[in-house]
């Protein structure tokens, strides 16, 4: 039997009522779900993802995750707060509220400096704080995955990897049985709550 | 090699027999611990109390106005800005463990640097209530920052007391998020443990739905080093520019060139010294001695000598440049107003603040003594004191004997000063002692880092067979038992 993937493109639909967001293991190790994470993406699939209590060494390479936009951004945000911040200085010294202090010059920008460092420094971090959270899709109160009963130990002890229905080369019973070759301490459905 | 006092205390940075849930489920259960100790209540009543001494002191200042401080001309600057760069600097400590240990790869750090930036919010948050309540016109605070207004009027850049207003809310702001950030994973930690329904909605929602995804974790990290990385230059830069607002004037003692470095090397004993005060109380009242161990009590005391010696040279310093320039004034504020006992009423703050920085610290090149937690409290104790004396004597024996003899004067607080000063003393203890009960005082994701590092993060390391154990055996061996 085929199965196809519902309007939203999220999950499969595997029933009147059910919709299957993927499979998820569960691992005891953190160097397990590394390993494992390597062999799910070796095999082809590219809609996965991992949920750890901590940063793992080299799981996002495992997964095949690029991603580099948090330095760019906070790089974009700290020269547009430099020179922001110079620029609102230039114009408050010099254009808007100039003062004759014995002849000395309105462009000092040695002057300058402190107030433009400051401003680099705050716009780059907010800049890469908002990037963090919008790029990671924060604040989402419900995702499919919190569904799991064992969820609750992503956040203390245990490891867990999703292959997601919405990958291309995802199988109801050949993914299922390719998982459970993995070394998991169990794999189980992840259903779409409607 | 000292052995130590008791046979719980460790030199390791973790006590043994430690596995991701054992460290998770310590910290997290003195915030999720539904008990609560007569004594944690105690002391958040006597600081609240204490705290209630500023709004006295607020009111006064609110109702009558700046006159009733001290204040006065010469000395238009005082308690105010003594107590402001008192706190500031006592800030700058949990900046520093979290930010610049981290790019430096101290592990040692990860036990103490959430309540040691805790520390640095409350702190700085206390530092800005000085110039908050010493601008007097309160209606006319928007004047301070770039704002467009009627009056065509804009702030004066080339002063370093418009810097300061940039420098403090930047640090301010960034401390917090970079407090935030780090909480963030384990905000999620106490969603998942917590078992009361106003809990788990409260920490929910301050989670913000964070479920440790490998992509989210990537982006976590790389944001978490260069938010490290950014507040490690801006933390020397806010206190050099606070010791900008001196040494920009040319105020015989004020007017030198070692002000930076000094002010940043004294801000950081001041705050690891606020670091023991707080750690060795906490980890004695919530049996967390095998978390903050003694490397980290000794390797805070190790930064408190060294930078006690750094500061300690500042005073050789100064008192040699004070001879060295040639000047009159310089020469009769070092050698006068601040040293000798007859002719000024304020040298006996200069030989306080010798005693108190300079001699205090020195048992702390023996192991014996920076392995010995009441020790190390007692020395911090006078460290704080001492880092505070040091703002008195820089500001006050400057102000009070400065050019003109005509224009000389003599300071002393008002009961308002004391109050507001007292207060912020219980207001940042209040928040300190709220705070370990409401948010994890340790981190608790980054201390499953360390424990994955050492190499005994799962369950079944453990010597003691815990529930866990048993529990993970059981779904090893019919994995459907769980379910």
């Amino acid at each position: 039997m085929t199965y196809v993937l519902d309007q939203s493109h999220q999950a499969l639909k595997i029933g009147e009522d059910r919709l299957l967001y993927g499979y998820m293991a569960e691992f005891e190790h953190a160097e397990d779900v590394v390993a494992a994470a390597r062999r799910v993406r070796d095999a082809g699939y590219k809609k996965i993802d991992a949920y750890t209590p901590f940063p793992v060494e080299g799981l996002s390479e495992a997964l095949g995750f690029r991603d580099h936009w948090i330095p760019f951004l906070m790089l974009i945000g700290g020269i547009v707060g430099c020179i922001g911040g110079f620029a609102l200085v230039y114009y408050c010294t010099v254009i808007a509220y100039p003062l004759n202090i014995g002849g000395r010059p309105l462009f000092s920008w040695p002057m300058y400096i402190p107030v433009t460092f400051e401003c680099t420094v705050l716009v780059a971090a907010l800049t890469g704080v908002l990037g963090m959270f919008l790029l990671n899709g924060l604040p989402m109160p419900y995702h499919p995955v919190f569904d799991h009963p064992d969820f609750d130990r992503a956040s203390s002890d245990r490891f867990f990897l999703c292959i997601e229905a919405r990958d291309p080369n995802f199988d109801f019973t050949e993914t299922r049985r390719f998982m459970e070759t993995l070394g998991a301490l169990h794999v189980s459905d992840i259903e779409l709550r409607k | 090699m000292v052995q130590p006092q008791r046979t719980d205390e460790t030199f390791e940075m973790i006590g043994p027999g430690h596995n991701y849930e054992s460290v998770t489920e310590k910290i997290s259960s003195v915030v999720l611990s539904r008990r609560i100790s007569v004594l944690w209540l105690a002391l958040v009543l006597v600081f609240a109390h204490i705290a209630g001494l500023f709004g006295l002191g607020a009111v006064m200042t609110l109702f009558w106005g700046v006159g009733t401080w001290g204040n006065n001309i010469p000395v238009g600057w005082a308690f105010g800005i003594i107590n402001f760069v008192w706190w500031i600097g006592i800030g700058h400590a949990g900046t520093l463990i979290s930010a610049i240990l981290l790019l430096l790869h101290q592990n040692w750090r990860t036990s103490i640097n959430r309540f040691a930036e805790a520390m640095t919010l409350f702190a700085v948050f206390c530092a800005a209530q000085y110039p908050l309540f010493h601008i007097g016109r309160h209606m006319y605070a928007y004047w301070m920052f770039p704002v467009p207004n009627s009056m065509g009027l804009w702030p004066q850049f080339k002063s370093p007391l418009i810097w300061d207003v940039f420098a403090i809310n930047t640090y301010l702001l960034v401390s917090a998020l970079f407090w935030f950030v780090g909480l963030i994973p384990d905000l999620a930690t106490l969603r998942d443990r917590a078992r009361t329904k106003p809990a788990k909605i409260i920490y929910g929602m301050l989670a913000m739905g964070w479920r440790g995804s490998a992509l989210h974790w990537r982006r976590y990290t790389a944001l978490y080093l260069l938010l490290a990385g950014l507040s490690t230059p801006l933390v020397l830069s806010v206190h050099t520019i606070v010791s900008f607002d001196f040494a920009f004037g040319n105020v015989p003692g004020w007017h030198t060139t070692i002000f930076p470095p000094y002010f940043v090397a004294g801000a950081v004993f001041a705050g690891f010294a606020m670091v023991l005060i707080l750690a060795i109380p906490l980890r004695a009242a919530f049996h967390l001695r095998d978390v903050i161990t003694m490397k980290h009590l000794e390797n805070c005391a190790k930064v408190m000598l060294a930078t006690g010696m750094i500061v300690v040279y500042g005073y050789i310093m100064e008192v040699f440049f004070g001879w060295y320039s040639g000047s009159e004034y310089e020469r009769y504020m070092t050698f006068v107003t601040r040293m000798n006992l007859n002719e000024s009423p304020y040298a006996w703050s200069w030989y306080a603040l010798l005693i108190c920085n300079g001699l205090a610290i020195q048992p702390l090149w023996f192991k014996k003594v920076r392995t010995n937690p009441l020790a190390l409290f007692v020395i911090s104790l006078f460290v704080s004191v001492g880092m505070w004396l040091e703002r008195f004597v820089i500001i006050v024996t400057s102000l009070t004997r400065d050019f003109l003899p005509a224009a000389w004067g003599n300071y002393s607080p008002t009961w308002v000063d004391w109050a507001l000063y007292i207060g912020t003393i219980g207001l940042f203890f209040t928040l300190f002692l709220l705070f370990i009960r409401l948010l994890p005082a340790i981190s608790i994701a980054e201390m499953r880092e360390l424990v994955a590092h050492h190499g005994h993060g799962t369950a079944s390391f453990t010597e003691h067979g815990t529930e866990e154990m048993a529990d993970a055996r059981l779904v090893e061996e019919h994995p459907t038992n769980k379910f």
